[in-house]
């Protein structure tokens, strides 16, 4: 491998971590370290100044080497890339672009969709900045000329709870193996013809023309349902894990519906170390494999990807800025007056002052999450899967944790319809946000849906159980 | 005495939020006994562009963990960071990669 990073780690990681080294105060003109006679313009690891040309050239093979490596995007695939116009996702759509203009031994050999989730609703835009964020938005995905999809989060109170259920698998270990793969688009590519001069992809039927931009903002009724749900919330953390569970489902729903196998989503190497503390401080610590890996498969037939898991936050804002990625900035989530910042937000301005300090920081917090094994706790039927984030339960033996005085509430409903007799749907970590979470009438219809089916299910069983021992 | 030094000064990645959402500043520094470096730009900012939560932007003398600076289009842990030496007519860019808040 060619790895031009000059990773500083290596064996020596287990001493003690290097202390950042004051930059001398000269602005005499660095070279590059790569190339040796490029102008440096930037520093990418500790010590390693790297000039444009060479910059682009490691960029963009990083990318390539992450899907090669990890060899789960199949020639010929439909994929569906989650765009946020933030600076990674961008990023991961310029290197796909890159990746399929270039010559053909290199070419990336997958169909790209994009998808968009509008969220000015819980950004506390108006209507108007909606509009506006919007139109900057479908400006930079027809730039782009793939196919694209807009949804808006208020869309995720119309989701079919069966998104709470993985779909049947086809991306799993049954199902076809990355050569096989790669022989029959071979194959499909001697009998189009196809002299490599085409995109791939581009001569097939099924490649959705561009859907006709959704016009037009959700209605005023739903805006105010969503937002319900949002504001019930008690806390930011609850309502950061609220936006990340619709936004993941309404995703990977589309996927499911328009037949993609795969979503790529662009979190970078800043982001999967903050998600990895901040998931371990959640109680998520079983699923941190799942929640930050290469691939997370919890859904079965849509598996999510996240290529961009080597950059670091800097190395893509760098590239955006030498590269002329356009991005789009939104406001942050809305967050209550006084209200304490969410665990997210507190993990995250730990981690970057800590880095401050001992440059390594972040690349080792990712390096630990490379260490995981993407196989945890196994759910081999949906009374052990969790109702809200689809991992296996790891509550096993922890029954007592339901009558748990700080997980109890404050019911005046009685029987199934209590969120009490939602703990046992859930497991450790989505217990402490769904206490969080307002009463049972804020919470999206799907999950109500869904979680209703199963306590009634849950109840049918424990009758049957009961009538067969009174008989025996 | 140095002269004044005029200045494209840019903010990105949300930066920009925390100066009236507006993305391009043209500064012209005052006249000062000492050479403007980005030390004392940081100061000037604090004082004269930046409307509210300073905390968001400024950490002690320097940038908040998570903003990058550009001088030139170049980083600045090759320009001497907080000490380098303005000129007239550079271009200044703060980019936050902040998540949120
Ligand atoms: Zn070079
Ligand atoms: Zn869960």
């Amino acid at each position: 491998m060619c790895d031009a990073t000059g990773d500083g780690g290596g064996c020596g990681a287990d001493t003690e971590p290097p202390r950042r080294r004051r930059a001398p105060g000269t602005s005499h003109p660095r070279t590059c370290m790569k190339c040796g006679q490029g102008t440096a313009a930037l520093v990418i690891r500790v010590g390693d100044p790297f000039c444009r040309a060479c910059f682009r050239e490691y960029f963009v093979h990083k990318f390539r080497a992450m899907l090669g490596k990890n060899r789960v995007i199949f020639p010929g695939e439909k994929v569906l890339l989650a765009v946020s116009g933030g600076p990674a996702s961008s990023a991961m759509v310029r290197q796909v672009q890159e990746g399929l203009s270039r010559e053909a031994a290199k070419r990336l050999r997958f169909v790209p969709s994009l998808v968009y989730v509008e969220e000015g609703a819980v950004r506390r835009q108006s209507p108007e900045q909606r509009e506006q964020t919007l139109a900057q938005i479908e400006a930079l995905l027809q730039a782009t000329g793939f196919p694209y999809h807009v949804l808006h989060l208020e869309e995720a109170l119309e989701l079919p709870p069966s998104i709470l259920q993985p779909g049947p698998g086809t991306s799993g270990p049954s199902g076809p193996s990355y050569k096989k793969a790669v022989d029959s688009f071979i194959q499909q590519q001697r009998q189009d013809g196809d002299s490599g001069s085409s995109l791939p992809g581009h001569s097939s039927q099924d490649t959705p023309a561009a859907p006709p931009a959704t016009r037009g903002l959700p209605d005023a009724a739903q805006t105010q349902e969503l937002l319900r749900s949002f504001e019930a919330a008690g806390t930011a953390t609850a309502r950061e894990e609220l936006l990340e569970m619709l936004r993941t489902h309404l995703i990977v729903q589309t996927a499911r519906d328009r037949g993609y196998a795969k979503v790529m989503m662009g979190d970078s190497l800043t982001r999967v170390a903050v998600k990895l503390l901040t998931n371990l401080s959640l109680g998520r610590g079983a699923f941190l494999a799942v929640d930050t890996g290469f691939t997370d498969q919890r859904h079965g037939d849509v598996m999510v990807v996240r290529p961009m898991r080597d950059y670091t936050a800097k190395e893509i804002a760098f590239y955006n800025v030498f590269f002329s990625v356009p991005t789009v900035t939104v406001p942050p989530l809305f967050t209550k007056h006084r209200e304490k910042p969410s665990i997210h937000q507190l993990v995250e301005r730990f981690l970057l002052g800590l880095q401050e300090e001992f440059p390594s920081t972040i690349s080792t917090v990712y390096r630990t999450g490379e260490k995981l094994s993407p196989e945890p706790a196994k759910a081999s039927s949906e009374s052990q899967r969790c109702l809200l984030c689809l991992c296996g339960l790891d509550t096993e033996g922890e029954e007592e944790l339901a009558l748990e005085p700080t997980l109890i509430l404050e019911e005046p409903e009685a029987g199934a319809e209590s969120k009490a007799a939602y703990i046992p749907l859930l497991c450790y970590s989505c217990r402490l946000t769904f206490k969080e979470l307002g009463p049972l009438d804020t919470l999206p219809p799907y999950v109500r849906a869904e979680g209703q089916r199963r306590i009634h299910r849950a109840e049918m069983e424990q009758n049957q159980e009961n009538q067969e021992s009174s008989k025996g | 005495m140095a002269a004044p030094v005029s200045l494209q000064v840019e903010f990105g990645g949300g930066a920009e939020l925390l100066f009236d959402g507006v993305k391009k500043h043209q500064v012209t520094l005052p006249c000062q006994p000492e050479p403007w470096d980005i030390r004392s730009l940081l100061k000037w900012i604090k004082q004269n562009l930046l409307k509210e939560r300073p905390e968001l932007f400024i950490q002690g003398e320097s940038v908040r963990p998570g903003i990058l600076v550009l001088i030139n289009e170049a980083d600045w842990e090759l320009m001497g960071e907080l000490d380098y030496k303005l000129q007239d007519q550079d271009n200044v860019l703060f980019i936050s990669t902040l998540h949120g808040g």
